[in-house]
C-alpha cells in the first residue's frame, strides 16, 4: 500500500555532485519491491513545486529506514542533496512497479549509468533474499558504468552483493568506454538484464540485448508531477500507446517499448 | 455540529469539497491516501467520445508555485468508461462526476447522453476550457456563442445536473459565464488553467511538446479567486471554484467570493491527501468562527 511518510534524515553521506541520505520512518515501513520509488517533497525550494522522484537505493525494516541516492540536476535536487541530518522529508512510497525477480537458475546482469546505478542495489538484495532464488546457483553481476570514476559511488556496497564491472568514458576506472563496449559481453552468460541510467545507455543496452536475444528490462525515468498515475504527464510512448512511467513502470520490458 | 452539506440542483455534496478533473484519475489512484467517502466528490479525468492518445512527452513543465501541462485529453473514450471504469467506480460514496470533452457539438452530445444513462453519475462537467487539443475544447469556451451552442445541446440530451467548466483565457469571463446559464447550464465551474508557455533558455527549445500548455498549482490562485467573485456577482446559477486551492485557508476565501463549492487540483498532486484534510479543515474553520452552516460561508466576503 502506499503511503505518505515523515521520515527523518538519520546519515548522509556526501559526493561530488550527489548524496547519500539515510531515512528513518516515524512508522513501520509498507513492502518495497526493487525498482520502485519514492516521491520526495522539497521543502524551502521556492523552485521545487512538485515533488521528486527518487530511486529507491536500500531498505532496512528492521530499522525502519530507506537509503536515498540523490544526484543534483537542478534546484530541487540540490536543495535534497543539501539536507543535514535531523532535518524533516515528507516522502510518498513505494511507488510504480518493480523489477521483475529472476528465475532461480539466471545469471544476472545489472547495468547502471550515472545516478542509474542506485534502484539495482536493493534490488540485487531482493534477489539475494527471495526463496525461490536463495538456494539456486546464479550470479548477480554489476556493470556500472560512469562518465569518470567519480561518479560511480559506493562500489563495495555492490561488492558484497555481486560481482562488479566497470566502464567510463575517460577510462579513470575499469575498462575505458560505455557499458555496452565492455569486454564481458564476448564471454559471461547472461538470462537477464536489468538496466537504469540516461536514456542514451538504455537505448544501447536493449539494442545489444535484442541482438544476443536477452530477455532486458529498463527503469525509465520521465519527468512527473503525481507519480501515481493520475496527471498522466510522465507517458511513454510504447506498443500499447502512451503509458505512465510512474504507474505502469518506471520498470519496463523491452519487448513493450517501441525503441 | 457544522452543517457542510451543499445543495445544488440535483446534486448534493456532502461538503464542498471535489476534486478537479485531471488530477484526480478515477478517485482509485488516491484510495491509498483519501477515503473517498470524506468528499463532496470526484470529478473523474476528461473523457471524449472516442479514445484519444493525448499529445506527445514531454507534458510538463514546472513553474514557480506551479505547472504547466499540455496532456491534451488522453482518455479510452467514453464506450470503455463505460464498460470498464464505471462498474469499478460506480459505489464510491461520493458523487462520481464525469468531465465530457468533445472536439465537436455531435462528439459532446453522444459522449452526454451515453453518460445521462448511467445511474450513478448524477453530473457532469462539460469541459469546453481545455487548452491543449487543436479542435474543440477551448475554441468553444472562449466565445458567447461557442459556449451557448454546445451547452444547449447537451441539455437537450442530458437530464442531470450540468455543469460548465469555464477558461480563464478570456476577456471578460461573466459574459461567457452568462452564456453559459442561459443555454441551460445548472453550474458553472472556473477556472480551467491558464495558457502559459516555458523555454528551456539553453537549448532555446520550448519545454512542451506543444509549445503552450495549461498553467495550474499555487500561482494561479489570485486570478481565480478574482474570476469566481466576478462571476458570482453575475449569475444566478451556483459557482465551482477552483485554481491553485491548497488548503481549507484558500477554499474558505473562494466561498466567501461567492463559489458554493470548489475542487482541488494540482495541489493533489504535491499532498494525494489534501483534499479530505481540506474537507475536515472548512470544519474546523466554521466552528472556529460559529459557523453552523458552511452555505452562510458563500458569496460572505466584507467589503
Amino acid at each position: 500500500m502506499k503511503q505518505i511518510i515523515d521520515f527523518v534524515v538519520i546519515d548522509k553521506q556526501t559526493f561530488q555532485r550527489a548524496a547519500l541520505l539515510k531515512l528513518k520512518s516515524s512508522t513501520p515501513l509498507p513492502e518495497i519491491r526493487g525498482g520502485q520509488f519514492a516521491n520526495v517533497r522539497v521543502d524551502g525550494c521556492d523552485k521545487a513545486y512538485l515533488r521528486r522522484p527518487i530511486s529507491i537505493h536500500d531498505v532496512d525494516y528492521q530499522n525502519n529506514t530507506i537509503d536515498l541516492l540523490i544526484q543534483e540536476k537542478h534546484e530541487g535536487t540540490k536543495t535534497l542533496c543539501a539536507l543535514s541530518v535531523g532535518a524533516n522529508v515528507n516522502i510518498v512510497l513505494p511507488l510504480g512497479n518493480g523489477f521483475t525477480m529472476p528465475e532461480k537458475d539466471d545469471n544476472v546482469l545489472l547495468i547502471g549509468g550515472g545516478i542509474g546505478i542506485a534502484p539495482l542495489l536493493y534490488f540485487a538484495k531482493t534477489i539475494q533474499s527471495n526463496i525461490s532464488c536463495r538456494d539456486a546457483i546464479h550470479r548477480i553481476s554489476f556493470l556500472l558504468g560512469g562518465r569518470t570514476d567519480s561518479d560511480l559511488m559506493l562500489l563495495d556496497r555492490f561488492r558484497s552483493v555481486g560481482d562488479v564491472f566497470i566502464t567510463t568514458n575517460d577510462g579513470s576506472l575499469g575498462e575505458k568506454g560505455f557499458v555496452t563496449d565492455h569486454s564481458l559481453w564476448n564471454t559471461m552468460k547472461i538470462n537477464k538484464i536489468y538496466a537504469c541510467g540516461p536514456m542514451p545507455m538504455m537505448k544501447a543496452v536493449a539494442k545489444v540485448a535484442r541482438e544476443k536475444g536477452i530477455w532486458c528490462e529498463v527503469s525509465l525515468e520521465n519527468q512527473m508531477a503525481c507519480g501515481i498515475g493520475a496527471c498522466l504527464c510522465c507517458v511513454e510512448n510504447t506498443k500499447e500507446g502512451n503509458l505512465c512511467v510512474c504507474k505502469e513502470g518506471p520498470v519496463f520490458n523491452i519487448e513493450r517499448l517501441l525503441w | 455540529m457544522v452543517k457542510t452539506e451543499i445543495k445544488l440542483k440535483g446534486l448534493t455534496l456532502k461538503n464542498p469539497v471535489m476534486t478537479a478533473s485531471g488530477t484526480f484519475g478515477y478517485g482509485e489512484e488516491y484510495s491509498d491516501f483519501v477515503d473517498l467517502s470524506e468528499l463532496g466528490g470526484v470529478i473523474v479525468k476528461g473523457t471524449t467520445l472516442h479514445h484519444r492518445e493525448g499529445n506527445h512527452y514531454p507534458r510538463m513543465a514546472e513553474t514557480p508555485m506551479g505547472m504547466l501541462n499540455c496532456v491534451g485529453l488522453q482518455n479510452k473514450g467514453v464506450d470503455y468508461f463505460i464498460e470498464t471504469i464505471y462498474p469499478r467506480i460506480r459505489h464510491f460514496e461520493t458523487n462520481v462526476i464525469v468531465n465530457v470533452s468533445g472536439s465537436n457539438i455531435d462528439d459532446y452530445v453522444t459522449a452526454a447522453a451515453k453518460i445521462d444513462a448511467l445511474d450513478n453519475i448524477p453530473a457532469i462537467e462539460l469541459n469546453v476550457s481545455c487548452p491543449n487539443v487543436k479542435q474543440g475544447g477551448m475554441a468553444f469556451g472562449v466565445t458567447c456563442s461557442g459556449i451557448e451552442q454546445v451547452t444547449k445541446a447537451v441539455r437537450e440530451v442530458y437530464h442531470k445536473h450540468l455543469m460548465v467548466k469555464l477558461s480563464p483565457n478570456v476577456t471578460n469571463i461573466a459574459e461567457i459565464a452568462l452564456a453559459a446559464e442561459s443555454a441551460g447550464a445548472d453550474s458553472v465551474s472556473l477556472i480551467n488553467t491558464l495558457l502559459g508557455m516555458a523555454i528551456d533558455a539553453e537549448t532555446r527549445k520550448p519545454i512542451l511538446s506543444m509549445v503552450t500548455g495549461g498553467l495550474s498549482g499555487a500561482c494561479v490562485k489570485p486570478v481565480a479567486l478574482r474570476m469566481v467573485w466576478q462571476v458570482a456577482k453575475a449569475v444566478k446559477i451556483p459557482v465551482i471554484g477552483l485554481g491553485g486551492i491548497s488548503s481549507a485557508t484558500d477554499a474558505i476565501e473562494f466561498l466567501l467570493a461567492g463559489a458554493s463549492a470548489i475542487q482541488i487540483g494540482t495541489a493533489n498532486f504535491i499532498d494525494p491527501s489534501i483534499s479530505a484534510k481540506v474537507a475536515k479543515g472548512i470544519a474546523e474553520y466554521c466552528e472556529r468562527h460559529g459557523v453552523k452552516d458552511v452555505n452562510e460561508l458563500v458569496g460572505g466576503m466584507i467589503i
